[in-house]
Protein backbone atom coordinates (compact mmCIF):
# COMPACT_ATOMS: atom_id res chain seq x y z
CA UNK A 1 0.00 0.00 0.00
CA UNK A 2 2.52 2.38 0.64
CA UNK A 3 4.58 1.46 -2.47
CA UNK A 4 1.41 1.87 -4.25
CA UNK A 5 0.92 5.59 -2.87
CA UNK A 6 4.39 6.61 -3.60
CA UNK A 7 3.96 5.74 -7.05
CA UNK A 8 0.92 7.83 -7.47
CA UNK A 9 2.66 10.40 -6.13
CA UNK A 10 5.46 9.99 -8.26
CA UNK A 11 3.98 9.61 -11.63
CA UNK A 12 -0.25 10.10 -10.97
CA UNK A 13 -0.04 13.46 -8.87
CA UNK A 14 -3.20 15.00 -9.04
CA UNK A 15 -2.25 18.66 -8.78
CA UNK A 16 0.59 18.41 -10.84
CA UNK A 17 -1.70 16.65 -13.33
CA UNK A 18 -4.05 19.81 -13.13
CA UNK A 19 -1.56 22.24 -13.25
CA UNK A 20 0.24 21.10 -16.41
CA UNK A 21 -2.72 20.13 -18.65
CA UNK A 22 -2.64 23.05 -20.23
CA UNK A 23 0.81 23.02 -21.02
CA UNK A 24 1.50 19.64 -22.21
CA UNK A 25 -1.90 20.29 -24.70
CA UNK A 26 -0.11 23.34 -26.07
CA UNK A 27 2.47 20.62 -26.68
CA UNK A 28 0.09 18.53 -28.47
CA UNK A 29 -0.76 21.57 -30.43
CA UNK A 30 2.62 22.39 -31.60
CA UNK A 31 3.50 18.64 -32.16
CA UNK A 32 0.28 18.26 -34.41
CA UNK A 33 1.13 20.93 -36.65
CA UNK A 34 4.58 20.43 -37.22
CA UNK A 35 4.03 16.99 -37.91
CA UNK A 36 1.04 17.83 -40.03
CA UNK A 37 3.68 20.20 -42.09
CA UNK A 38 6.26 17.25 -42.20
CA UNK A 39 3.35 15.12 -43.76
CA UNK A 40 2.42 17.89 -46.18
CA UNK A 41 5.53 19.20 -46.94
CA UNK A 42 7.34 15.65 -47.08
CA UNK A 43 5.29 13.40 -49.28
CA UNK A 44 4.64 16.17 -51.78
CA UNK A 45 8.81 17.10 -52.45
CA UNK A 46 9.00 12.92 -52.39
CA UNK A 47 6.80 12.85 -55.36
CA UNK A 48 7.79 15.73 -56.90
CA UNK A 49 11.31 14.56 -56.81
CA UNK A 50 10.32 10.81 -58.05
CA UNK A 51 8.25 12.29 -61.02
CA UNK A 52 11.73 14.32 -62.01
CA UNK A 53 13.69 11.62 -61.76
CA UNK A 54 11.36 9.55 -64.13
CA UNK A 55 12.50 11.74 -67.17
CA UNK A 56 16.12 10.06 -66.65
CA UNK A 57 17.79 12.86 -67.22
CA UNK A 58 20.99 11.59 -65.65
CA UNK A 59 22.89 14.74 -64.01
CA UNK A 60 19.42 15.53 -62.36
CA UNK A 61 19.34 12.30 -61.07
CA UNK A 62 22.86 12.14 -59.91
CA UNK A 63 21.83 14.81 -57.56
CA UNK A 64 18.48 13.28 -56.87
CA UNK A 65 20.00 9.87 -55.74
CA UNK A 66 22.93 11.76 -53.34
CA UNK A 67 20.48 14.00 -51.58
CA UNK A 68 18.22 10.99 -51.06
CA UNK A 69 21.08 8.93 -49.94
CA UNK A 70 22.78 11.38 -47.79
CA UNK A 71 19.28 11.96 -46.01
CA UNK A 72 18.11 8.36 -45.41
CA UNK A 73 22.27 7.55 -44.05
CA UNK A 74 22.27 10.59 -41.93
CA UNK A 75 21.03 10.23 -38.24
CA UNK A 76 18.30 13.18 -38.05
CA UNK A 77 19.35 14.38 -34.83
CA UNK A 78 22.87 15.35 -36.45
CA UNK A 79 20.91 17.42 -39.42
CA UNK A 80 18.68 19.35 -37.02
CA UNK A 81 22.13 20.41 -34.47
CA UNK A 82 23.54 21.05 -37.90
CA UNK A 83 21.12 23.34 -39.13
CA UNK A 84 20.14 24.78 -35.89
CA UNK A 85 23.30 25.62 -35.23
CA UNK A 86 24.93 26.34 -38.73
CA UNK A 87 22.66 28.56 -40.20
CA UNK A 88 23.15 31.67 -38.02
CA UNK A 89 26.80 31.35 -38.48
CA UNK A 90 25.78 32.11 -42.38
CA UNK A 91 23.60 35.14 -41.06
CA UNK A 92 20.51 33.01 -41.57
CA UNK A 93 18.23 33.03 -38.53
CA UNK A 94 15.22 30.73 -38.71
CA UNK A 95 13.14 30.01 -35.43
CA UNK A 96 13.46 26.16 -33.85
CA UNK A 97 10.36 25.29 -35.26
CA UNK A 98 11.04 25.88 -39.03
CA UNK A 99 14.24 24.18 -38.52
CA UNK A 100 13.06 20.93 -37.63
CA UNK A 101 9.85 21.35 -39.73
CA UNK A 102 12.63 21.52 -42.76
CA UNK A 103 14.85 19.19 -41.39
CA UNK A 104 12.41 16.71 -41.14
CA UNK A 105 10.52 17.17 -44.57
CA UNK A 106 13.64 16.64 -46.44
CA UNK A 107 14.36 13.23 -44.57
CA UNK A 108 10.72 11.89 -45.07
CA UNK A 109 11.44 13.65 -49.03
CA UNK A 110 14.40 11.62 -49.85
CA UNK A 111 12.78 7.92 -48.24
CA UNK A 112 9.22 8.86 -49.88
CA UNK A 113 11.61 9.21 -53.26
CA UNK A 114 13.28 6.30 -52.79
CA UNK A 115 9.50 4.08 -52.28
CA UNK A 116 8.02 6.71 -55.20
CA UNK A 117 10.64 5.73 -57.26
CA UNK A 118 10.23 2.19 -56.36
CA UNK A 119 6.47 1.92 -56.99
CA UNK A 120 7.33 3.50 -60.69
CA UNK A 121 9.72 1.32 -61.61
CA UNK A 122 7.24 -1.95 -60.77
CA UNK A 123 4.97 -1.30 -63.48
CA UNK A 124 5.53 -3.03 -66.09
CA UNK A 125 7.48 -1.29 -69.22
CA UNK A 126 4.05 -2.63 -71.26
CA UNK A 127 2.31 0.04 -69.80
CA UNK A 128 4.23 2.35 -70.76
CA UNK A 129 4.34 1.71 -74.15
CA UNK A 130 0.99 1.27 -74.50
CA UNK A 131 -0.10 4.19 -72.89
CA UNK A 132 2.37 6.10 -75.17
CA UNK A 133 1.33 4.25 -78.20
CA UNK A 134 -2.59 5.66 -77.53
CA UNK A 135 -0.98 9.24 -78.23
CA UNK A 136 -0.66 9.88 -74.12
CA UNK A 137 2.54 12.38 -73.86
CA UNK A 138 5.18 11.49 -71.43
CA UNK A 139 3.52 13.35 -68.33
CA UNK A 140 0.10 11.91 -69.92
CA UNK A 141 1.53 8.87 -68.94
CA UNK A 142 3.17 9.08 -65.79
CA UNK A 143 -0.16 10.66 -63.71
CA UNK A 144 -3.09 8.80 -65.67
CA UNK A 145 -1.39 5.19 -65.97
CA UNK A 146 2.11 4.88 -64.35
CA UNK A 147 1.40 7.15 -61.07
CA UNK A 148 -1.99 5.72 -60.30
CA UNK A 149 -0.78 2.33 -60.41
CA UNK A 150 2.59 2.98 -58.20
CA UNK A 151 1.25 4.71 -55.83
CA UNK A 152 -1.29 1.98 -54.47
CA UNK A 153 1.44 -0.36 -53.90
CA UNK A 154 3.64 2.70 -51.91
CA UNK A 155 0.83 3.06 -49.13
CA UNK A 156 2.19 0.90 -46.62
CA UNK A 157 5.58 1.49 -46.84
CA UNK A 158 4.73 5.25 -47.17
CA UNK A 159 2.68 5.24 -44.39
CA UNK A 160 5.20 3.08 -41.98
CA UNK A 161 8.07 5.63 -42.96
CA UNK A 162 5.31 8.63 -42.26
CA UNK A 163 4.80 7.69 -38.68
CA UNK A 164 8.48 7.12 -37.91
CA UNK A 165 9.38 10.32 -39.54
CA UNK A 166 6.39 12.49 -37.21
CA UNK A 167 7.68 10.77 -34.18
CA UNK A 168 10.91 12.70 -34.80
CA UNK A 169 8.98 15.91 -33.75
CA UNK A 170 10.35 14.39 -30.23
CA UNK A 171 13.60 15.32 -31.64
CA UNK A 172 12.71 19.34 -31.54
CA UNK A 173 12.76 19.24 -27.75
CA UNK A 174 16.54 19.00 -27.97
CA UNK A 175 16.52 23.30 -29.79
CA UNK A 176 14.04 24.08 -27.88
CA UNK A 177 10.65 23.98 -30.00
CA UNK A 178 7.63 23.71 -27.47
CA UNK A 179 6.49 20.00 -28.33
CA UNK A 180 5.05 17.27 -25.79
CA UNK A 181 8.41 16.32 -25.05
CA UNK A 182 9.87 20.02 -24.18
CA UNK A 183 6.48 21.35 -22.55
CA UNK A 184 7.31 17.37 -20.06
CA UNK A 185 10.57 17.82 -19.36
CA UNK A 186 10.32 21.69 -18.73
CA UNK A 187 7.26 20.82 -16.43
CA UNK A 188 9.35 17.84 -14.62
CA UNK A 189 12.03 20.44 -13.54
CA UNK A 190 9.95 23.28 -12.04
CA UNK A 191 7.83 19.86 -10.38
CA UNK A 192 10.65 17.94 -9.38
CA UNK A 193 7.97 15.07 -10.17
CA UNK A 194 7.67 12.65 -12.87
CA UNK A 195 3.83 13.28 -13.47
CA UNK A 196 4.37 15.45 -16.07
CA UNK A 197 6.91 13.27 -17.94
CA UNK A 198 4.05 10.37 -17.67
CA UNK A 199 1.81 13.10 -19.05
CA UNK A 200 3.96 13.80 -21.82
CA UNK A 201 4.29 9.90 -22.63
CA UNK A 202 0.45 9.09 -22.30
CA UNK A 203 -0.08 12.42 -24.63
CA UNK A 204 2.19 10.57 -27.47
CA UNK A 205 0.08 7.56 -27.15
CA UNK A 206 -3.04 8.78 -27.46
CA UNK A 207 -1.74 10.73 -30.43
CA UNK A 208 0.20 7.56 -32.32
CA UNK A 209 -1.78 4.59 -31.27
CA UNK A 210 -4.53 5.24 -33.82
CA UNK A 211 -1.42 6.24 -36.33
CA UNK A 212 0.49 2.72 -35.93
CA UNK A 213 -3.25 0.66 -35.73
CA UNK A 214 -4.05 2.41 -39.43
CA UNK A 215 -0.26 1.54 -40.19
CA UNK A 216 -1.13 -1.69 -39.55
CA UNK A 217 -4.31 -2.21 -41.31
CA UNK A 218 -2.88 -1.02 -44.53
CA UNK A 219 0.22 -3.12 -44.60
CA UNK A 220 -2.23 -6.02 -44.33
CA UNK A 221 -4.35 -4.27 -46.66
CA UNK A 222 -2.46 -3.64 -49.71
CA UNK A 223 0.77 -6.07 -49.31
CA UNK A 224 3.88 -4.52 -50.56
CA UNK A 225 5.49 -7.69 -51.83
CA UNK A 226 3.79 -10.56 -52.87
CA UNK A 227 6.03 -13.32 -50.56
CA UNK B 1 31.43 31.53 -49.26
CA UNK B 2 34.57 32.13 -47.46
CA UNK B 3 31.84 32.01 -44.35
CA UNK B 4 30.58 28.47 -45.39
CA UNK B 5 34.02 27.71 -45.39
CA UNK B 6 34.81 28.60 -42.34
CA UNK B 7 31.66 27.74 -40.68
CA UNK B 8 31.33 24.01 -42.10
CA UNK B 9 34.48 22.52 -43.42
CA UNK B 10 37.36 24.50 -40.97
CA UNK B 11 39.75 21.91 -41.22
CA UNK B 12 41.92 23.27 -38.83
CA UNK B 13 39.22 22.95 -36.04
CA UNK B 14 38.03 19.31 -37.60
CA UNK B 15 41.67 18.62 -37.24
CA UNK B 16 41.79 18.94 -33.62
CA UNK B 17 38.33 17.92 -32.89
CA UNK B 18 38.88 14.31 -34.61
CA UNK B 19 40.59 12.45 -31.52
CA UNK B 20 37.43 13.42 -29.91
CA UNK B 21 35.08 12.49 -32.74
CA UNK B 22 36.84 9.39 -32.56
CA UNK B 23 36.57 8.28 -28.85
CA UNK B 24 32.78 8.80 -29.41
CA UNK B 25 32.79 6.52 -32.55
CA UNK B 26 33.96 3.49 -30.85
CA UNK B 27 31.21 4.49 -28.13
CA UNK B 28 28.93 4.42 -31.12
CA UNK B 29 29.92 1.36 -32.29
CA UNK B 30 30.29 -0.33 -28.68
CA UNK B 31 26.66 1.00 -28.48
CA UNK B 32 25.62 -0.91 -31.95
CA UNK B 33 27.35 -4.09 -31.37
CA UNK B 34 25.68 -4.02 -27.67
CA UNK B 35 22.10 -2.77 -28.66
CA UNK B 36 21.57 -4.20 -32.53
CA UNK B 37 21.96 -8.55 -31.22
CA UNK B 38 19.89 -6.90 -27.93
CA UNK B 39 16.74 -5.94 -30.47
CA UNK B 40 17.54 -9.16 -32.79
CA UNK B 41 16.69 -11.12 -30.01
CA UNK B 42 13.83 -9.30 -28.29
CA UNK B 43 12.35 -8.73 -31.83
CA UNK B 44 12.38 -12.74 -32.00
CA UNK B 45 10.84 -13.13 -28.81
CA UNK B 46 8.29 -10.75 -29.43
CA UNK B 47 7.05 -12.48 -33.05
CA UNK B 48 7.28 -15.84 -31.23
CA UNK B 49 4.98 -14.26 -28.06
CA UNK B 50 3.16 -12.31 -30.91
CA UNK B 51 1.92 -15.94 -32.56
CA UNK B 52 1.51 -17.91 -29.61
CA UNK B 53 -1.12 -20.12 -28.50
CA UNK B 54 -2.79 -18.41 -25.86
CA UNK B 55 -4.76 -16.04 -26.90
CA UNK B 56 -4.41 -13.97 -23.62
CA UNK B 57 -0.56 -13.95 -24.42
CA UNK B 58 -0.78 -13.24 -28.24
CA UNK B 59 -2.84 -9.93 -27.22
CA UNK B 60 -0.51 -8.80 -24.91
CA UNK B 61 2.04 -9.10 -27.06
CA UNK B 62 0.28 -7.07 -29.97
CA UNK B 63 -0.24 -4.07 -27.06
CA UNK B 64 3.01 -3.98 -26.23
CA UNK B 65 3.91 -3.64 -29.85
CA UNK B 66 2.03 -1.31 -31.04
CA UNK B 67 2.89 0.89 -27.61
CA UNK B 68 6.12 0.80 -27.78
CA UNK B 69 5.68 1.63 -31.81
CA UNK B 70 3.71 4.80 -31.04
CA UNK B 71 6.44 6.21 -28.56
CA UNK B 72 8.96 8.08 -30.01
CA UNK B 73 12.40 6.70 -28.57
CA UNK B 74 13.74 9.94 -27.51
CA UNK B 75 10.45 10.44 -25.03
CA UNK B 76 11.01 6.14 -23.92
CA UNK B 77 14.81 7.06 -23.52
CA UNK B 78 13.96 10.52 -21.06
CA UNK B 79 11.31 8.88 -19.90
CA UNK B 80 13.52 6.12 -18.16
CA UNK B 81 16.67 8.23 -17.62
CA UNK B 82 14.85 10.93 -15.88
CA UNK B 83 11.47 9.52 -14.61
CA UNK B 84 13.01 6.52 -12.91
CA UNK B 85 14.57 7.85 -9.78
CA UNK B 86 11.35 9.08 -9.00
CA UNK B 87 10.32 5.62 -8.58
CA UNK B 88 13.97 5.00 -6.54
CA UNK B 89 15.79 3.62 -9.37
CA UNK B 90 18.42 5.31 -11.20
CA UNK B 91 19.61 3.76 -14.49
CA UNK B 92 23.23 5.07 -16.00
CA UNK B 93 22.90 6.53 -19.46
CA UNK B 94 24.11 3.10 -20.55
CA UNK B 95 21.57 1.22 -18.93
CA UNK B 96 18.56 3.97 -19.65
CA UNK B 97 19.51 3.17 -23.49
CA UNK B 98 19.92 0.05 -23.50
CA UNK B 99 16.34 -0.70 -21.98
CA UNK B 100 14.77 1.96 -23.93
CA UNK B 101 16.34 0.63 -27.75
CA UNK B 102 15.37 -3.13 -26.13
CA UNK B 103 12.03 -2.17 -25.88
CA UNK B 104 11.46 0.13 -29.06
CA UNK B 105 13.79 -1.54 -31.48
CA UNK B 106 12.54 -5.44 -30.39
CA UNK B 107 8.92 -4.00 -31.17
CA UNK B 108 10.47 -3.54 -34.78
CA UNK B 109 12.77 -6.34 -35.21
CA UNK B 110 9.11 -8.49 -33.93
CA UNK B 111 7.07 -6.87 -36.90
CA UNK B 112 9.57 -7.42 -38.92
CA UNK B 113 9.98 -11.49 -38.20
CA UNK B 114 6.06 -11.81 -37.78
CA UNK B 115 6.10 -10.37 -41.68
CA UNK B 116 8.75 -13.29 -42.33
CA UNK B 117 7.32 -15.99 -40.64
CA UNK B 118 3.46 -15.07 -41.74
CA UNK B 119 4.70 -15.17 -45.47
CA UNK B 120 6.35 -18.94 -45.36
CA UNK B 121 3.28 -21.21 -46.73
CA UNK B 122 1.09 -23.21 -44.03
CA UNK B 123 2.16 -26.17 -46.46
CA UNK B 124 5.75 -25.98 -44.96
CA UNK B 125 4.61 -26.12 -41.67
CA UNK B 126 2.88 -29.54 -42.31
CA UNK B 127 5.66 -30.95 -44.36
CA UNK B 128 8.42 -30.32 -42.01
CA UNK B 129 5.83 -31.89 -38.89
CA UNK B 130 5.04 -34.81 -41.06
CA UNK B 131 8.85 -35.60 -41.07
CA UNK B 132 8.80 -35.63 -37.70
CA UNK B 133 10.21 -32.75 -36.97
CA UNK B 134 8.83 -31.09 -33.49
CA UNK B 135 7.34 -27.96 -33.70
CA UNK B 136 10.35 -26.20 -32.10
CA UNK B 137 12.41 -27.86 -35.17
CA UNK B 138 9.90 -26.92 -37.84
CA UNK B 139 10.33 -23.61 -36.82
CA UNK B 140 14.21 -23.50 -36.28
CA UNK B 141 15.57 -25.62 -39.37
CA UNK B 142 12.25 -25.03 -42.23
CA UNK B 143 10.38 -21.99 -41.03
CA UNK B 144 12.97 -19.31 -39.88
CA UNK B 145 15.59 -19.72 -42.68
CA UNK B 146 13.22 -19.00 -45.32
CA UNK B 147 11.50 -16.10 -43.65
CA UNK B 148 14.07 -14.06 -42.67
CA UNK B 149 15.58 -14.66 -46.18
CA UNK B 150 12.11 -13.13 -47.58
CA UNK B 151 12.18 -9.92 -45.22
CA UNK B 152 16.24 -9.65 -45.15
CA UNK B 153 16.20 -6.06 -46.83
CA UNK B 154 13.64 -5.19 -44.05
CA UNK B 155 16.26 -6.10 -41.20
CA UNK B 156 18.63 -4.67 -42.81
CA UNK B 157 17.05 -1.27 -43.16
CA UNK B 158 15.49 -1.60 -39.57
CA UNK B 159 19.46 -2.00 -38.77
CA UNK B 160 20.21 1.30 -40.50
CA UNK B 161 17.41 2.69 -38.25
CA UNK B 162 18.94 1.52 -35.18
CA UNK B 163 22.29 2.77 -35.88
CA UNK B 164 21.41 6.00 -36.21
CA UNK B 165 19.32 6.07 -33.56
CA UNK B 166 22.52 5.67 -31.37
CA UNK B 167 22.79 9.41 -31.78
CA UNK B 168 19.78 10.58 -29.40
CA UNK B 169 22.05 8.53 -26.42
CA UNK B 170 23.65 11.92 -26.62
CA UNK B 171 20.56 13.63 -25.07
CA UNK B 172 21.24 11.88 -21.85
CA UNK B 173 25.23 12.86 -21.96
CA UNK B 174 26.29 9.42 -23.64
CA UNK B 175 29.40 10.37 -25.12
CA UNK B 176 28.97 9.05 -28.25
CA UNK B 177 29.93 10.25 -31.84
CA UNK B 178 27.10 13.08 -31.72
CA UNK B 179 27.56 14.28 -28.23
CA UNK B 180 31.44 14.52 -28.78
CA UNK B 181 30.75 16.21 -32.22
CA UNK B 182 28.12 18.54 -30.42
CA UNK B 183 31.06 19.13 -27.05
CA UNK B 184 33.40 20.67 -29.86
CA UNK B 185 30.77 22.80 -31.63
CA UNK B 186 29.85 24.08 -28.52
CA UNK B 187 34.05 24.54 -27.52
CA UNK B 188 34.92 25.92 -30.96
CA UNK B 189 31.59 27.87 -31.42
CA UNK B 190 32.05 26.25 -35.22
CA UNK B 191 29.89 23.66 -37.15
CA UNK B 192 32.65 21.66 -38.58
CA UNK B 193 32.76 19.34 -36.15
CA UNK B 194 29.30 18.42 -36.65
CA UNK B 195 29.98 17.94 -40.42
CA UNK B 196 32.86 15.77 -39.42
CA UNK B 197 30.28 13.31 -37.44
CA UNK B 198 27.97 13.87 -40.39
CA UNK B 199 30.93 12.90 -42.69
CA UNK B 200 31.76 9.80 -40.59
CA UNK B 201 28.03 8.74 -40.30
CA UNK B 202 27.98 9.04 -44.15
CA UNK B 203 30.81 6.55 -44.58
CA UNK B 204 29.61 4.06 -42.27
CA UNK B 205 26.10 3.89 -43.22
CA UNK B 206 26.02 5.02 -47.25
CA UNK B 207 27.01 1.35 -48.46
CA UNK B 208 24.46 0.14 -46.13
CA UNK B 209 21.83 2.04 -47.45
CA UNK B 210 22.87 1.30 -51.13
CA UNK B 211 22.77 -2.18 -50.47
CA UNK B 212 19.11 -1.61 -48.71
CA UNK B 213 18.18 -0.33 -52.34
CA UNK B 214 19.79 -3.24 -54.05
CA UNK B 215 18.39 -6.17 -52.02
CA UNK B 216 15.25 -4.66 -52.19
CA UNK B 217 15.09 -4.39 -56.01
CA UNK B 218 15.97 -7.76 -56.38
CA UNK B 219 13.52 -9.57 -54.17
CA UNK B 220 10.78 -7.29 -55.74
CA UNK B 221 12.00 -8.81 -59.14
Amino acid sequence: MELHSAFLEAFFKWNLIERYFPAIMKGVGVTVEIAAAVVLTGICAGLALAVIRAFRARPINVVIVLFADALRALPPLVLVLLVYFGLPNLGINLPSFAVLWIVLSLVLAAFCEEIFWAGILSVPKGQWEAARSTGLTFLGTLSYVVLPQAVRLTVPPITNRTIAITKNTALGTVIGVGEILNQATTAQSFSGNATPLMMGAIAYVILFIPVVALGRFLETRFRWRRA
Amino acid sequence: MEALRQQFFNLAIMERALPLLLMGLRQTAILCLLLVPLGLSGGLLSALLSRSRARAMRWLALVAIDFFRAVPPLVLLIFIYSGLPFAGLRPSPLTAVAVAFFLNTSSYYGEIYRAGIESIPAGQWDAARSTGLSSAQAMIYVVMPQAVRNVLPDLVSNTVEVVKLTSIASVVALPELLYSADMARSVTFNSSPLVLAAAIYLLLLWPVVRLVSRLERRIAA
